[in-house]
C-alpha cells in the first residue's frame, strides 16, 4: 500500500505569545511542532503499513526548516520524505497549497491512500484536504476516527462524525482521508528510528521540479489575501467574585440574570 | 517577492513593527526582507510611510471579469427535515450585504422531499431558491452536492457563495472552491462590503481565536466563506414575503459518486450538539471523580445546555471523546460557556475563548482559565455546582 501523509509545521500554541498593540504573534522563542492532527495521520499511515505492508511517504511544504518535521515523521517509522520548498511557495492560500501538494504527489506516483490531518491549528481552516482531493480527483471523506481496510484490500470502511452522530462509509482506492484526533494514539520514536531519522536524505523539492506552473503557486497562486490582522482582548470584562461559595454564587446569578440568560 | 526601495527607505523600522512573522527589518538603516519567512501578505507594505515597499506578484492565472459575477448565494442545510440555524443566520446576513451590492440573494437547497423549505428560505430573506431535490441527494456526498453546486455557480455565476462552517460545508465547500478555481475563507466569524471596491471583507479567526484576520477575494469569483453557526443573527421570518422557486434536475453526470453512506447513526447527545448550544457545561479534572461529572450534567440540564469535557475528562474516561473541546477537539462559541475544575490549559481555551460569557470555577484562583473568564468563581467545583444548580432552581421555582 502507498500511502502519502501531508504534515505542516506549526507553531505550537504553547510557546505563542501575541502582542496586542501590534495585533500580531511573537515569533521569538516560539517551538516549531508538527500540527498535532498530523501525528494522528502519519499513525494511521504507520498502522496500515504495519498491516499491510507498503510505504509511508511524509511530504510537507513550508520553509527549510520543516525539514525537522520530515526526520522527525521518519524516527516514528515514515520510510521517505519529500520537502516542498522554494520562495516561490510563500504566501500560498489553500487554493495554491492544494495544486502544489497535487503536483507534488503527482510526481511521487500512483497513491493509494493520501492522509491528512483534520485541520492545522494554525490557519484552522480545513480545506486544504478536500481541496487537495479535488485536485487529484480523488474520493474522500474529512473527520475520520476509525478505519478499517476491507479484505479485498481495496475497499475501505471509515466512520465520519458529524454534528448529530456519525456515518459509517465505504470508498474504493485511491482516497484521501483526513483525521480526527480519536482515530489512534501516536506512537513514540524508537532510537534506532532516531537515528536512521537523523542519517536520512531529504530531497528538497521546487516548483520547478514538480512541474508546477509559477503563475499557481505561492501569493500569485493565490486567490485571497489578507487586509489585516488584530489580536482580540479580554481583560476589559474579567470579574472575580470575592467571597464565601453562597456569596460567589449569587453575584454569578444576578449577572446571569442581567445578561437574560436566566 | 516583497521588494525594498532602498532609495525611499528611510529605516523607520514601522515595517519591523507591523509584521507578524519577524520577516523584515532594519539593518543598516534600511528595510531588508527575510525571504524564507516572508509570507507576502503585504501588511508592511500598507504601513510604509514612505512607499518604500512593494509586493511583486504576477498576473494570476485565472484573470476573470469581475463585473459579470452577480447575487449573493446562500447554500441551505437541512439536517433531519430542519433547516440548519446557521442557514437562516446567512440569509439575514445576505439581506444586509445585498442592500450594498444592490444584489439578489439566492438560497440552494439540496436534499430530498425539500421542497416545503423553500417558502422558509423566501420568509427568511431569499429572493429566489434553487432546489435540487433528487433521491440520490437524500444522504449526503462530497462528490454530489460539491458537483451540482459548482455547476450551479458555474452556470449562474454568483459574486458571492456563503455556506455554513458545519461539518458538511467545512466538508465539501472547499471542493466547490478547487474546482471553482476560486477563494475561500473559513469559519468567518463577520462579513462586510468594503465601500471603495465593493469586495466582501472576510473575518475569521486563526490561532485557535487568538488572532483575527480579515481577508479578501480581489481577483478570483465568486468570493466564497463558510461562516460559524450562532455568530450572525437570524431575523424573523416575514411571512408575506414574496419569492421565486426555481426546480433543477441535476444532469446524471453530476449524480456519480464513488462513496457510498452504508449508515447514517444519531449519536445519543446530552442536550443539543456542542456546535450548536447556546450553553455549554465543561467538565475538566476538578471533578475528580466519575460521579460527580453528575453535577456538570444537572447544571446542563436545567439550563438546556450540553455537556463539554477537557481532554483530562476523556482520558479519565468520563465524558465521550467526542464532548472534548478544544485544539483536538470541537471549536465552540455558546452565549455562555461554564467550565468547572477546568484548569484553562492553552489547548482547551483555543477551542472555547470565542464564546460570549464565559464563567470559570476553580479552586485555584492562580488557573489559567481566570485569564479568559468573564466571570470566576474561586472555590471546588463539588461545593459550588451544587448551591448554584439550587439557586437555579430556587430562581425558575422549581
Amino acid at each position: 500500500m502507498n500511502i502519502v501523509v501531508c504534515i505542516k509545521q506549526v507553531p505550537n500554541a504553547k510557546t505563542v505569545r501575541y502582542d496586542t498593540e501590534k495585533g500580531t504573534l511573537v515569533r521569538e522563542g516560539v517551538e516549531a511542532i508538527i500540527n498535532p492532527f498530523d501525528f494522528h495521520a502519519l499513525e494511521a499511515g504507520l498502522h496500515l503499513k504495519d498491516a499491510y505492508g507498503g510505504e509511508v511517504t511524509v511530504l510537507s511544504m513550508g520553509p527549510p526548516q520543516a525539514e525537522n518535521a520530515l526526520r522527525e515523521s521518519l524516527s516514528l517509522g515514515a520510510d521517505k520524505g519529500v520537502l516542498l520548498s522554494d520562495r516561490a511557495f510563500a504566501g500560498a492560500d489553500t487554493l495554491a497549497t492544494t495544486y502544489t501538494l497535487a503536483k507534488a504527489i503527482e510526481k511521487l506516483g500512483p497513491v493509494d491512500l493520501v492522509l491528512c490531518g483534520k485541520q492545522a491549528i494554525d490557519g484552522d481552516t480545513a480545506q486544504v484536504g478536500p481541496g487537495l482531493a479535488a485536485r487529484l480527483g480523488l474520493p474522500y471523506v474529512t473527520c475520520v476516527n476509525a478505519l478499517s481496510v476491507m479484505d479485498d484490500e481495496k475497499t475501505i470502511q471509515v466512520r465520519r462524525i458529524n454534528e448529530d452522530g456519525y456515518d459509517i462509509l465505504e470508498l474504493e482506492m485511491p482516497a484521501l482521508l483526513t483525521v480526527l484526533a480519536s482515530i489512534n494514539t501516536p506512537r513514540l520514536p524508537s532510537l534506532k528510528g532516531k537515528m536512521m531519522a537523523g542519517k536520512a536524505e531529504i530531497p528538497i523539492w521546487d516548483a520547478e521540479g514538480i512541474g508546477a506552473k509559477p503563475s499557481m503557486v505561492g501569493l500569485t497562486g493565490s486567490a485571497t489575501r489578507v487586509v489585516s490582522t488584530w489580536v482580540p482582548t479580554f481583560e476589559a470584562r474579567r470579574e472575580m467574585f470575592g467571597g464565601s461559595a453562597e456569596e460567589q454564587v449569587d453575584a454569578l446569578v444576578s449577572r446571569l440574570k442581567a445578561a437574560g440568560i436566566l | 517577492m516583497l521588494k525594498v526601495d532602498t532609495e525611499k527607505c528611510t529605516g523607520c523600522g514601522e515595517c519591523e513593527e507591523s509584521c507578524t512573522f519577524d520577516a523584515i527589518f532594519v539593518k543598516d538603516g534600511v528595510a531588508v526582507v527575510d525571504h524564507d519567512v516572508c509570507t507576502l501578505c503585504g501588511i508592511c507594505v500598507d504601513g510604509c510611510p514612505e512607499g518604500a515597499l512593494e509586493l511583486h506578484v504576477e498576473a494570476g492565472a485565472f484573470a476573470t471579469d469581475l463585473s459579470s459575477w452577480k447575487g449573493i448565494w446562500v447554500v441551505a442545510e437541512c439536517r433531519g427535515g430542519d433547516l440548519a440555524s446557521v442557514t437562516l443566520e446567512l440569509l439575514a446576513k445576505s439581506r444586509e450585504l445585498a442592500a450594498e451590492l444592490d444584489a439578489e440573494v439566492t438560497a440552494v437547497l439540496m436534499g430530498q422531499g425539500i421542497e416545503s423549505k423553500a417558502r422558509e428560505l423566501i420568509f427568511h430573506g431569499a429572493d429566489r431558491v434553487l432546489i435540487v431535490d433528487h433521491p440520490e441527494l437524500a444522504t449526503f456526498t462530497d462528490e454530489v452536492y460539491g458537483n451540482i453546486l459548482s455547476d450551479l455557480a458555474k452556470r449562474e455565476r454568483p459574486e458571492i457563495i456563503l455556506a455554513g462552517a458545519t461539518a458538511m460545508g467545512r466538508s465539501y465547500i472547499p471542493r466547490v472552491a478547487t474546482i471553482l478555481e476560486t477563494g475561500l475563507t473559513a469559519d468567518c466569524t463577520g462579513l462586510d462590503i468594503r465601500s471603495k471596491d465593493k469586495a466582501l471583507l472576510q473575518t475569521r479567526p486563526a490561532f485557535g481565536g487568538n488572532l483575527l484576520a480579515t481577508i479578501v477575494c480581489p481577483e478570483h469569483r465568486p468570493q466564497m466563506a463558510t461562516v460559524r453557526p450562532h455568530v450572525m443573527k437570524a431575523k424573523a421570518p416575514d411571512p408575506v414575503r414574496k419569492g421565486e422557486v426555481i426546480r433543477i434536475v441535476p444532469r446524471k453526470s453530476l449524480l456519480g459518486h464513488k462513496v457510498q453512506v452504508l449508515e447514517s447513526v444519531k449519536e445519543q447527545a446530552e442536550g443539543p450538539n456542542l456546535s450548536e448550544a447556546d450553553i455549554i457545561v465543561t467538565a475538566g479534572r476538578g471533578f475528580e471523580q466519575e460521579k460527580n461529572v453528575e453535577l456538570a450534567r444537572e447544571l446542563a440540564d436545567l439550563l438546556e445546555g450540553t455537556v463539554g469535557s477537557t481532554r483530562a475528562a476523556v482520558d479519565a474516561g468520563w465524558l465521550s471523546s467526542r464532548t472534548q473541546i478544544g485544539q483536538t477537539g470541537v471549536t465552540v462559541s455558546p452565549k455562555l460557556y461554564i467550565a468547572c475544575g477546568v484548569s484553562g490549559a492553552i489547548q482547551h481555551i483555543v477551542g472555547m475563548q470565542g464564546s460570549e460569557i464565559i464563567v470559570a470555577i476553580n479552586k485555584d484562583a492562580e488557573a489559567p482559565i481566570f485569564d479568559v473568564t468573564t466571570y470566576g468563581l474561586v472555590g471546588d467545583v463539588k461545593e459550588i455546582l451544587p448551591l448554584l444548580i439550587k439557586r437555579i432552581q430556587k430562581e425558575r421555582g422549581l
